[in-house]
């Protein structure tokens, strides 16, 4: 701990109900004015940590100190009290309510009992002009963009007084015009003596805002570093621990006949906007086909019309010639269409199933684990099972165990070994490794490349841009439902252009779209 | 769940169980004039004869149905509290049948039962439907049904099958070959007991070792993976509260055939809502359903026997009872041994 | 039929609908704001009849029926606390708990009931008092609208008084902001510092004493006597009613009249002869009906607003 510290947490260990150990004796500390990175992989700590210290989640061992004095945060509201506010990443906000009544919402003017409406927007202008973060008070924050419900969610914390400011993976949402415009706030604020904590896995984000660097590993504290005296290649050794080599070695795509084909297909969402609007594309046999883009640009949509998880209303989706607009989600599977979900556990599996039952999932039907009478044939589904917790080196006490007990990583083991082994014709994997470890990742990255080369077709979708490109045999770009531009050669084709078409500010014309519309 | 959960959970119960009776007992004690006998009759009461002990039996009956009606619907993560109401009017659906038709031995009460069935999955499934159709919530409007079931039940009974010789409002007698067979003189036990037990194990290997049954596990436990598995998840929320329905209204027809001579509730009888605490109790797992039956009818049974030959009224054992459902499903009740436990064994 | 009409169009029977909504309203706002909260209160059932019955004892023990008002009222907040306290401290699922609260209020009236009057049924040895009916000046005397609005009980007006209250309450006041917040997303008051326990806490007990006011009504105004399980599903009915009317206090107002039009008019059906069974069944089937249609309603609407936002490009 340093002498000229504001705030200090020391020996933090957190146990979560499920056995996990989020954090393990993790010292921290942060000095008043500066911009302080918390750095590490996914599920390395860094969002418990900061949890405990905004009072969200209590540590089961270890102090807090603040301005040298041992403090007690049991809640946010002793948090706040600090002085300290989060911004988290999902956002805290209400979507039925305006931007104003969210920034004042738990300090809310009044005029006798009754809620002062236009005091509350009158404060929330103030703040937006003192601290130069633009908002629209009347605005429903339901209609905002990402960007601007960024902004309330900085403003309210301002608002409550916040000298330490946590920013948890802020830029994980933002395109890069917004990144810059978040960057020179947060120098803003730093400069006017704020301090703030800036919890992000990018490296490069880190290198150009921090000045201190916290880096963390599964659970515990690597060391604390100033920005300047390491590089990027520094941090991420401490951070992974080895070399990260996620160079998936692949050779050229030998694509065949064409398996998947989306025609002019149009999506209307609820809220009644067309989220996926008019886009055509083919993906073959023997080939992956990357969908980059800030996420929110209509992939969700598209991954769920095409998997049969949500409806479409225009347009067409053929997989092996077969329409599969009147199909089931199981027929569409029967098809041999595979699906890793975005969001493994709301879609991916049951969790207070076994893993057992979770790799049965839409097996469940199949000839090899039913028996006479409509019983199922246990020994066979156990038998199996065991075999894929083996081929796929998924960590768990036993095939009996609850997968929610199960770390990330070994989850979306389960979900691959059960969406791989069936010897899919069409893959449609959407975030396949996100939020895992790199172990893990790197695992999944080479069985999407074997099966690839087993003659599926693979459909990737990720917001990590790395993937996308690391992966891909060729790619598209989704902004605002509709495909702004397609890569045929990976191989070359330069970032800064890619940065462009993600945002919009630039499109390729009709015929190079319509090229990925083959044969 | 795993053995070490299933045994905290048993830990669990266990403690609630002798909660519940030492506050039974406390209550005795503050109320009663004459606590030591209210307090014998109580605990023994159920055992001190062999009608008594009948008694206890024939309530565990009705029971073990209500409870796996609504255990099935529970593991569906439907609160489907239509169970009441699906015992009560599959029960008019075999007076019906039990009247009116003239069948052999054996095949009439099972014409009945099943019948009796089929209406009681009418009454629970509609709710479903109007669920899956509609999205109104299964909780209002199988609550609505329960009446709707008990209203109409009784109009069917005094319009259409009320005897006017008897003194009382009740139906016709049922036919003799109707009658589900006592097994044991000098108690009302009957056949239906190896239906009962039959069904529990039929439901017990129908959740855990048929494909609707882990259909219905699936969708319990995360309607998106179920929908993403496949599950047609429509069907299947209907089906489980059709099937539970159809138990419910066996329960009915049974309780009715094998108790009575005339169909005579004038008011529901109430196994329904028993049967949800059922459920609760046994941890919606059909092979515990016995046992949580069987402890709540020794409750019913002995303050029933005590209220008769003391001051303290029966009524009591709702408050028990109510206890027990908010003992057995706080989550955090004993949660600090069980996470001290947790965090003992991941840190070392 | 003729009859039937006969009957709906008599005032007195606009004036029994009014009678009969009172409890159902009183309870319909109480689930209002509990829903608001995110919190299904099914224990409204039991509340109100432990307030009935707290109304019967209390106002017969003091003499005073507004005593025994205050006192229906005050366990009402209680045991909506009790239920605050397990669902949302020893989180136990709120719906298993309102059975649990249910089933101790319907068994725990009849115990105390024969503990205080040796009778399970009937509440008539307790002198119990009666909550004044108010004549409303001149609007009295206006034909057909005077016996319709006036000479209700005073609980009768103040329940259709509520629905103004309890709008005011949710969408003026910084506890309504509170709770509308933490029921749509209560991640987002827990991270200002509001306490999402409290605020749910202080929307349940609100809800318990409006479920009170319903329950002080049927003992100390709609009828003088507590009898057993009396309520009969009117908590229920009022949840059926609060999503019927689309979460919002004047949809609850109107469907809570709705309900009571058929419970009224299955009390003035009883006089025709037709089966009493058959129309005491009516209010539940109207209120399942209610639901449905307002649920097919919605349904049908956002169908409609897709069809439309899909085609739109074709058109153009």
């Amino acid at each position: 701990m340093t002498s000229d510290a504001v705030l200090s947490m020391e020996d933090i260990t957190k146990v979560y109900p499920n056995g996990i150990v989020a954090n393990k004796g993790v010292n921290f500390s942060v000095r008043t004015g500066e911009i302080h990175g918390l750095v590490g992989e996914n599920g390395a700590g860094k969002t418990t940590l900061m949890q405990i210290l905004f009072g969200l989640n209590q540590a089961d061992v270890g102090k807090i100190f603040f301005n040298g004095k041992e403090i007690k945060i049991d809640s946010p509201h002793a948090a706040i009290a600090q002085g300290i506010g989060m911004v988290h990443q999902h956002f805290m906000l209400v979507p039925s309510l305006t931007v104003s009544e969210n920034l004042v919402l738990g300090l809310e003017p009044r005029r006798g009992f009754i809620f002062d409406k236009s005091r509350g927007i009158h404060i929330t202008q103030e703040l937006s002009k003192k601290y130069n973060l633009k908002v629209e008070p009347d605005m429903l924050v339901r209609d905002l963009p990402v960007g601007l419900k960024q902004k309330v969610e900085i403003l309210k914390a301002l608002y409550r007084g916040a000298k330490i400011l946590i920013l948890d993976e802020p830029t994980a949402v933002l395109t890069p015009q917004e990144m810059v415009e978040l960057f020179n706030e947060l120098r803003q604020l730093r400069d006017e003596g704020n301090t703030i904590i800036f919890i992000s896995h990018k490296l490069a984000e880190v290198k150009a805002l921090c000045n201190r660097v916290t880096v963390m590993r599964a659970g515990k504290s690597q060391g604390v570093f100033n920005v300047e005296d390491v590089t990027e290649e520094d941090i991420s050794r401490i951070m992974v621990g080895r070399d990260v080599i996620l160079r998936v070695e692949k050779d050229v795509a030998q694509p065949k006949e064409s398996v998947l084909k989306v025609n002019r297909l149009t999506v209307v969402n609820s809220f009644n906007k067309r989220v996926v609007d008019d886009i055509s594309f083919s993906l073959r046999r023997g080939e992956i086909l990357g969908v980059a883009g800030v996420e929110g640009n209509g992939q969700r949509e598209l991954v769920e019309a095409i998997t049969g998880f949500g409806s479409y209303g225009l347009g067409s989706i053929l997989i092996d010639g077969e329409d599969i607009k009147q199909l089931s989600i199981k027929e569409i599977r029967d098809l041999g269409c595979s699906h890793i979900p975005e969001d493994r556990m709301s879609y991916g599996c049951a969790p207070t199933l076994s893993v057992r039952m979770n790799l049965l999932s839409y097996k469940h039907n199949r000839r090899e684990f039913n028996r006479r009478f409509f019983l199922m044939h246990m020994s066979t589904i156990r038998d199996v099972s065991t075999e894929l917790v083996k081929e796929y080196q998924i960590l768990c006490t036993s095939t009996e165990q609850e997968v929610r007990c199960m770390s990330g990583g070994n989850i979306q083991k389960v979900i691959v070994a059960r969406e791989f082994s069936d010897n899919p014709k069409l893959i449609v994997a959407n975030q396949p490794t996100r939020g895992i470890d790199v172990g893990a990742t790197e695992f999944i990255r080479k069985r999407l490349v074997e099966l690839r080369d087993r003659g599926a077709a693979v459909l990737l979708v990720s917001a990590d841009l790395n993937e996308v490109m690391e992966l891909s045999d060729s790619f598209l770009v989704m902004y605002g439902g509709k495909i702004n531009a397609f890569i045929e050669d990976v191989s070359n084709f330069n970032e800064e252009k890619l940065g462009q078409y993600m945002l919009g500010l630039k499109s390729q014309d009709v015929d190079e779209i319509g090229r990925a519309l083959h044969d | 769940m795993t053995k070490a959960q299933w045994r905290f959970e048993f830990y669990r119960t266990g403690v609630v169980i002798i909660t519940a009776v030492l506050l039974s007992l406390l209550i005795i004690v503050l109320v009663s004039d004459m606590p030591g006998l209210a307090i014998k009759l109580f605990l023994t009461g159920p055992l001190d004869s062999l009608r008594h002990f009948g008694n206890l039996v024939e309530m565990v009956v009705p029971l073990l149905f209500t409870g796996l009606a609504t255990t099935v619907m529970f593991t569906a993560s439907q609160f489907n509290l239509g169970a009441e109401g699906a015992f009560f009017f599959g029960a008019i659906g075999a007076a019906f049948i039990a009247v009116n038709w003239n069948l052999p031995p054996v095949l009439h009460p099972a014409v009945a039962i099943v019948w009796g069935g089929i209406i009681g999955s009418v009454f629970c499934g509609i709710p479903g439907a109007l669920k899956v159709k509609w999205g109104s919530s299964e909780l209002v409007s199988s609550l609505m049904f329960n009446y709707i079931a008990f209203f109409l039940g009784l109009y069917l009974i005094n319009y259409l099958l009320r005897d006017v010789t008897a003194g009382a409002m009740v139906s016709f007698p049922f036919a003799n070959s109707s009658k589900l067979v006592k097994i044991i003189p000098k108690t009302r036990i009957h056949t239906g007991l190896f239906i009962a037990v039959f069904t529990v194990l039929v439901m017990g290997v129908f959740t855990y070792r048929t494909r609707w049954g882990y259909r219905i596990r699936v969708l319990g436990t995360n309607i998106e993976f179920a929908r993403y598995s496949g599950i047609n998840t429509t069907w299947t929320i209907v089906m489980s509260q059709v099937l539970g329905g159809f138990l419910a209204g066996m329960g009915g027809s049974i309780e009715l055939l094998g108790m009575y001579r005339r169909f005579e509730w004038q008011t529901l009888p109430g196994y329904g809502w028993t049967g949800i605490i059922v459920a609760i109790l046994a941890h919606n797992n059909p092979f515990y359903v016995p046992l949580a039956a069987l402890f709540l009818a020794y409750m019913k049974i002995g303050s029933d026997i005590m209220s008769r030959s003391t001051d303290m009224p029966n009524e009591f054992v709702a408050i028990i009872q109510g206890m027990i459902i908010i003992l057995i499903s706080a989550s955090s009740f004993l949660s600090k041994q069980r996470h001290k436990m947790i965090v003992r064994e991941a840190i070392s | 039929m003729n009859a039937v009409f006969e009957i709906v169009l008599n005032p007195l029977f606009a004036f029994s609908v009014l009678r009969v909504s009172t409890p159902i309203l009183f309870a319909a706002l109480g689930a209002l704001i509990s829903d608001k909260a995110g919190v299904i209160n099914i224990a409204l059932e039991g509340i109100m009849l432990i307030s009935a019955l707290a109304g019967v004892i209390f106002s017969a023990i003091s003499g005073s029926a507004f005593f025994g008002l205050f006192m229906a009222l005050f366990f009402g907040g209680l045991v909506a606390f009790g239920l605050g306290y397990v669902s949302l401290k020893l989180k136990t699922d709120v719906i298993l708990a309102g059975i649990a609260i249910n089933l101790i209020a319907s068994g725990g009236t009849v115990f105390v009931l024969f503990l205080l009057t040796g009778d399970k049924g009937i509440s008539s040895s307790l002198a119990s008092k009666l909550l004044p009916k108010i004549d409303i000046p001149i609007l009295k005397s206006i034909p057909i609208l005077g016996p319709i609005l006036s000479g209700h009980n005073i609980l009768t007006y103040f329940a259709f008084i509520s629905v103004f209250l309890v709008w005011f309450l949710l969408y003026r006041t910084p506890l309504g902001l509170r709770i509308r917040a933490v029921g749509e997303n209560e991640h987002a008051v827990d991270s200002v510092g509001i306490s999402v326990v409290k605020t749910r806490f202080i929307a349940l007990i609100i809800s318990g004493v409006m479920a009170g006011f319903g329950g002080a009504y049927m003992t100390m105004g709609y009828i003088s006597w507590f009898s057993r399980d009396m309520t009969a599903g009117r908590g229920f009915i009022a949840l059926a009613a609060e999503s019927m009317g689309g979460a919002t206090p004047l949809g609850s107002m109107l469907s809570s009249l709705l309900f009571g039009f058929f419970d009224a008019l299955s009390n003035s059906l009883q006089l025709l002869k037709i089966p009493y069974e058959f129309v005491s069944m009516l209010p539940y089937v109207a209120t399942v009906v209610g639901l449905v249609i307002y649920t097919t309603q919605k349904t049908k609407r956002m169908h409609r607003m897709r069809i439309k936002a899909e085609s739109k490009k074709e058109v153009l």
